[in-house]
């Protein structure tokens, strides 16, 4: 069963304890400066942003088909059976695509060090395999963060805006976004109003390249064949001008 | 030799002025980090090194693969005298695509994993792979040169005996990943401007990749026929000029049918930088285009070497506006390139040329082969010499 987070943004307070939590799970240092900061980065791996009257937070989405994890040429992202998105430092040579290749500019850079990481949320793998609740949904007073079943979490969110139809916006974000998320919002306002990009494809993104790479195969057995056959041509007629160049 | 220029000097000058802002530059990089060295940012990951020393490098070294196939395997014999010249200029290119990975890549220690480390989905390690064998495969490619130079007869014989199926391996490897560059930005279609994001993207890079590698060779035929006093081919070389007339009308047609069939040609009509850049794009490739359907064009050296520049700046627009422009748009953020990715970038181009030019004054490029490439039985083409004045 794939694990996810469920976050409500009509319940969040702003209070950006989930952002402290995250920052001593993963050693980095948090202060005032640092929680002002409303944008994810290499220091900061989940972010509370500030709408007006509402917020929302960011963090990565763990797709279902994760775009990032398919362009990496050295397989350092992978898609975890328990549902979070896991990068392995070691293997990373920091091309940088899966910044490029990921619709929701989460995965962030170390660009001052000198041999750099990337950096993004790991759904707190280890906690997860040990069955508790990521760092940031164990410190959410108010719950507007829960983590569970990605089912369990789909069938509560429907059934909050069953419950109060008045108070949500009728959808969920990462049901179909990117071809499912394991990460879901749930807001009182279309979700672009919470600075979600609502632009992102409703399938999974791999299948846009996959269906280019897989035709290699077919090039290198098809074009083999076709430019063998063709030196074979040309290089027969030169042969046999040559032969006929000798008998006269 | 150099006493020929008279602006040598000058030119000397602007050599050493790169190749110093360089090398401070690169001690930056090492010291500093991309931090320190790039524009870059969590939005904006790639910049002038992926679009240009890569995507451009890769495509201007194009006419390596182009003219082996047309030589050697399809026979269009006469084309053999821009063989060599189109070989070396692809075998310096796809090692400064390495040096450039170097900068850009931010673990360049790591340039060796998606070697051993695979993963058969992504793009890049297919690109990855094939850069890699066709580095090999224009090293082995280049390799009578040296032997020749050295009157090294035995490994000449041997390399002779297996240049078909490196031929044809290297012809695929090419198709592979001058295409492969486009596939690369397939991923990304919500954040690329509708004007060069395209399903067909990996189909139009190596159809561009051929045209400007033909591009390329006049440009190169006409400077070292200048630079080094020799006779330039230019019934030749204005028969390429048709053949890359056809190519990149054919080329652009696709395109606007593609823009046509996507519906968003209604785009131009926006007072944007897109557009602009997007009309300077075509533009560059579609005068240079009309102009070499000309035979009077053709035939005269300036003309057929200022379309052949136009084509080549029209293909860097092109690649520039898909790594940078378009992705601009969709990124929330603006992108400019740091003086020290300028540095590094311009330094590459230098240091390219410059060994082109030691390589082609000391190794038999341009001189008439005493013992052709791939096929030893074949005969001595016939050459038209037309002097330059």
């Amino acid at each position: 069963m794939l694990k996810a987070i469920l976050y409500d943004s009509t319940l969040c307070i702003g209070c950006k304890a989930c952002e402290g939590a995250c920052a001593e799970r993963w050693g980095f240092p948090y202060n005032d400066q640092i929680a002002s900061e409303e944008r994810i980065s290499a220091h900061k791996l989940t972010v509370v942003e500030t709408h007006g009257e509402r917020f929302s937070r960011r963090l990565c989405m763990h797709c279902a088909e994760p775009a990032c994890a398919s362009v990496c040429p050295v397989g350092a992202l992978q898609k975890t059976a328990l549902g979070p998105v896991v990068y392995d430092p070691d293997k990373c040579m920091g091309c940088r695509y899966c910044m490029q290749a990921c619709a929701f500019q989460v995965p962030s850079y170390e660009w001052d060090q000198r041999l750099p990481k990337m950096r993004k949320c790991d759904m707190c793998c280890e906690r997860q395999a040990r069955g508790e609740p990521t760092a940031c949904t164990a410190v959410c007073p108010v719950g507007a963060t829960q983590c569970g079943e990605r089912d369990a979490l789909l069938a509560e969110a429907n059934h909050r805006i069953a419950a109060k139809p008045n108070e949500y916006y009728g959808k969920i974000y990462g049901l179909h976004e990117a071809g499912g998320t394991s990460v879901l919002y749930i807001s009182a306002v279309p979700f672009e109003q919470i600075g979600l990009n609502t632009n992102v494809p409703q399938g999974p993104l791999p299948a846009l390249t996959w269906r280019v790479l897989e035709l290699v195969p077919d090039v290198v057995s098809t074009g083999s064949v076709l430019l063998g056959g063709i030196w074979w041509i040309t290089n027969r007629r030169a042969e046999v001008a040559k032969a006929e160049g000798k008998a006269k | 030799m150099s006493r020929r220029f008279p602006k040598f000097t000058v030119w000397r000058g602007i050599f050493a002025a790169i190749i110093l802002s360089g090398a401070y530059a690169t001690y930056l990089r090492i010291f500093y980090g991309l931090g320190g060295t790039t524009n870059l940012s969590d939005r904006f990951p790639w910049g002038l090194w992926i679009a240009f020393d890569i995507l451009c490098g890769v495509g201007l070294a194009a006419g390596g693969f182009t003219l082996v196939a047309t030589v050697h395997i399809f026979r269009i014999e006469r084309y053999q005298p821009v063989l060599r010249p189109a070989i070396l200029t692809a075998f310096l290119g796809y090692m400064l695509v390495v040096v450039a990975l170097l900068f850009d890549l931010g673990r360049p220690d790591r340039l060796w994993h998606p070697l051993v480390m695979w993963n058969p989905h992504s793009v890049m390690f297919e690109v990855a792979w094939c850069v890699t064998l066709y580095t090999t495969v224009l090293f082995l490619e280049f390799l009578p040169v040296v032997f020749e130079k050295f009157g090294w007869h035995k490994p000449l014989t041997w390399i002779h005996g297996i240049s078909v199926p490196l031929m044809i391996a290297g012809v695929l490897l090419s198709t592979l990943h001058q295409s492969s560059l486009g596939s690369l930005f397939l991923i990304v279609p919500e954040k690329m401007y509708p004007l060069w994001y395209s399903p067909t993207l990996p189909a139009m890079f190596f159809l561009s990749a051929i045209g400007v590698g033909l591009a390329m060779t006049i440009f190169e035929s006409w400077h070292s026929s200048r630079a080094f006093g020799r006779a330039l081919e230019l019934p030749l070389l204005a028969s390429m000029g048709r053949v890359l007339a056809v190519l990149m009308s054919v080329y652009l047609w696709l395109r606007f049918l593609d823009l046509a069939r996507r519906g968003v040609l209604g785009l131009l009509a926006r007072n944007r930088t897109e557009t602009w850049l997007f009309v300077l794009e075509i533009a560059l490739l579609a005068v240079p285009t009309v102009l070499l359907f000309q035979k009077s064009v053709r035939m005269r050296p300036g003309a057929l070497y200022a379309c052949a520049v136009m084509v080549v700046f029209g293909f860097i627009a092109n690649r520039l506006n898909v790594g940078v422009t378009a992705l601009e748009a969709g990124s929330g953020t603006h992108y400019l390139p740091k003086w020290s990715e300028v540095a590094v970038t311009l330094s590459i181009v230098a240091i390219g040329f410059a060994i082109f030019r030691v390589i082609a004054q000391n190794f038999p490029i341009f001189e008439p082969q005493r013992v052709v490439v791939a096929a030893p039985e074949m005969r001595v083409p016939e050459r038209n010499h037309v002097e330059v004045g």
